[in-house]
């Protein structure tokens, strides 16, 4: 088996604020392997962006990470000093941020951006990175790249900018890219388009993608696995067709029930009771139990650990018993 | 680019018109010019034959209209006190001002900009915790109270620099520079601190404030993700888009400082135009009050004209005409 291109061990990362430590994301781990796509779900608030700043190094402070381990390439990399820090960023993880209308500097060139992007991290002279730089916008897609290089950010459209954010966090060529809600600002007729060029690039230059997003039905087509997560945990993980079908975690299966399907002939879609608690409000136990409809006296009490129920696949709930994974299903059953 | 200009130009042509007419307003009626120009014994003929011969028997409108032929030559008459053209009289003090002004909005922003920078990026340093609070004194403390401090210390008490005056001054034709001789730079620093401090503050807190607002934004944590330097990042893409409403605020507060030296210029005696005006006004010489009051709209109107070119220059969102495409 290969190598994973990044672990995530046990991350856990808290604000301390005036009262008391709000935790973001808690004890999550998981592989992204070389060339694969995973998909990070969840409601606002669950964790998932967090999950990209930790590993990108970029927790705006008091934010930090109190536990846990990022390992790129076999090297662990959430302890490093900035400067190596920098090093990495953009060279070996290149990150995609939500809005492409706030994301590029209203005041430079986009040459000016790519150039100075690129010769940060490559030993190219002006003309060569220019060069690159053109060749980049022309794979993303932007028409008569040689000359809409020498444009400001205002004068591209949404779509185009965050074609050019792609080519600007693509330039160096990174091993990993992290998609923080890539689509959300844009035009739904525009979505599938930069997903889809975003797609290609890494596929052809062997980058594996984290792809953030609240849209299962991106994940369902791009990602090849997903983690679902809430309230700062991943609820559960594994292979995107596994995952889509048969949903294990209730929250899960609840997200599931609530992509709209053609051919289903159904009034209403199914939806989740409730919302989900603010980080100061999580309740004992399971974080979801208020809203679960399977909830037992257990999930009051403690919080489920994460459980392998399958080959790459893992649930965090109380429905899934550490120690024995038929009675589990038993268990399943009849709560249904 | 030009379009802009021009409509801007014809802005202030409208504003320095309405800025006449209320020169023209003072000039006319504080009172009865005739009455502070002549003594108790003058008669009431010659009264009469000096108010024909200034034209003050004519219509209002015939005297605005030559008011402004007038300003628009350069004339604004005869000062009452001086009995010198007042033309001649601003243009000779103006050296004095505009050196101090210059120098005094210089120092202002540069040292703004650098402890407003400082003090964005290490805003839990105690150093910036100190240059804010003593930069509560620079903005609260009124300007002459500074300057008297300043002379008590610096020329009282330490006997290092002079207390009053321009110190010796060289002519260059028309242009009186104190530049050139040591006591009239010595002379320079004083009041220059003084007249600079408010400015000092003022920007320092409004680059501050702005930059860590730019910190905050999307693009810089883009910038961060891409590996950039902290320095390219700091000094490249967030002072950049600090300086926009810094060059506004440095353009109108340039304007203040030569508009408003008076105080400084009356403490340190300094022989600028502010000191003239305040002498004016003490002896109610309206030509000179009027001329001065044109001027400093003047100075105002360009500047403004100076600020919105600037900002032209530094961001490309107004460009909306030219700058596409090329």
């Amino acid at each position: 088996m290969t190598e994973p291109l990044l672990s995530v061990r046990n991350l856990t990362v808290e604000f301390p604020t005036r009262r008391g430590i709000l935790t973001a994301v808690q004890d999550i781990s998981f592989d992204i392997m070389p060339g694969e796509v995973l998909g990070v779900v969840g409601e606002s608030g669950a964790g998932k962006s967090m999950t990209g700043s930790a590993i990108m190094g970029l927790i705006d402070r008091p934010g930090r990470i109190a536990q846990g381990e990022v390992i790129l390439q076999g090297r662990r990399i959430d302890n490093l000093p900035d400067a190596e820090m920098r090093k990495i960023r953009g060279r070996k993880i290149g990150m995609i941020f939500q809005d492409p209308l706030t994301s590029l500097n209203p005041l430079y060139r986009i040459s000016e951006q790519l150039i100075e992007t690129i010769r940060t991290h490559l030993p190219l002279s002006e003309t060569e990175a220019r060069k690159k730089a053109i060749g980049l916008l022309d794979d993303v897609g932007i028409p008569d790249a040689s000359r809409r290089i020498d444009d400001y950010p205002h004068q591209f459209s949404g779509g185009m900018r965050q074609r050019v954010v792609i080519a600007l966090a693509l330039c160096a060529g990174p091993d990993l890219v992290i998609a923080d809600e890539p689509t959300t600002a844009l035009d739904v007729s525009v979505q599938a388009q930069i997903i889809d060029v975003m797609k290609r690039l890494c596929a052809e230059n062997g980058a594996s993608i984290m792809l953030v997003t609240h849209d299962m039905g991106v994940i369902a087509e791009t990602a090849d696995c997903v983690a679902v997560m809430y309230a700062g945990r991943i609820a559960e993980i594994g292979p995107v067709r596994d995952v889509i079908k048969d949903a294990q975690h209730p929250y899960s299966s609840g997200l599931m029930g609530a992509i709209p399907r053609l051919g289903a002939n159904l009034d209403r879609l199914t939806q989740i009771p409730g919302s989900m608690p603010r980080l100061s409000a999580i309740p004992r136990g399971c974080a979801f139990n208020p809203r679960c409809p399977h909830v037992m006296d257990k999930c009051h009490i403690d919080q489920p650990q994460a459980v392998q129920t399958a080959p790459g696949r893992r649930v965090a709930c109380w429905l899934y018993p550490p120690q024995d994974s038929t009675g589990t299903n038993a268990e399943r059953q009849t709560a249904q | 680019m030009l379009a802009f200009i021009i409509r801007r130009l014809a802005q202030s042509v409208v504003v320095m018109l309405f800025v006449a007419l209320i020169a023209f307003v003072v000039f006319r009626y504080v009172g009865d010019p005739i009455a502070s120009m002549v003594g108790v014994d003058t008669r009431l003929e010659d009264q009469e034959i000096m108010r024909e011969r200034l034209g003050l028997n004519d219509s209002v409108i015939v005297q605005f209209l030559r008011f402004i032929g007038n300003a628009m030559q350069g004339e604004f008459g005869i000062s009452y006190r001086l009995q010198q053209p007042v033309t001649e009289l601003i243009l000779s003090r103006l050296p004095a001002t505009i050196e101090l002004a210059f120098v005094s909005a210089t120092i202002a922003l540069v040292f703004g900009v650098i402890f407003g920078v400082y003090t964005a990026l290490r805003p839990k340093a105690w150093s910036s915790a100190g240059i804010m609070a003593l930069s509560l004194v620079g903005v609260s403390l009124p300007t002459f109270l500074i300057g008297i401090g300043l002379i008590y210390i610096f020329a009282v008490e330490l006997g290092w620099l002079p207390s009053f005056g321009r110190g010796d001054v060289v002519d260059l034709g028309w242009w009186r520079t104190g530049f050139l001789t040591e006591s009239g730079l010595k002379s320079l620093i004083l009041p220059a601190i003084t007249l600079s401090l408010f400015q000092l503050t003022l920007i320092m807190r409004l680059v501050r404030a702005e930059m860590l607002e730019v910190l905050r934004t999307e693009y810089i944590r883009f910038a961060k993700a891409r590996g950039l330097s902290q320095r390219a990042i700091n000094f490249g893409h967030a002072l950049k888009n600090t300086m926009v409403p810094v060059i506004t605020i440095t353009g109108l507060q340039l304007g203040s400082v030569i508009a408003f030296a008076i105080v400084t210029e009356t403490v340190f005696q300094w022989p600028g135009v502010g000191s003239l005006f305040i002498v004016s006004v003490q002896v109610v010489d309206v030509p000179v009050m009027a001329a001065y009051l044109m001027f400093i709209a003047l100075v105002f109107v360009l500047i403004n004209l100076v600020v919105d070119i600037l900002y032209y220059v530094v961001d490309p969102r107004l460009r909306v005409d030219g700058g596409a495409g090329k």
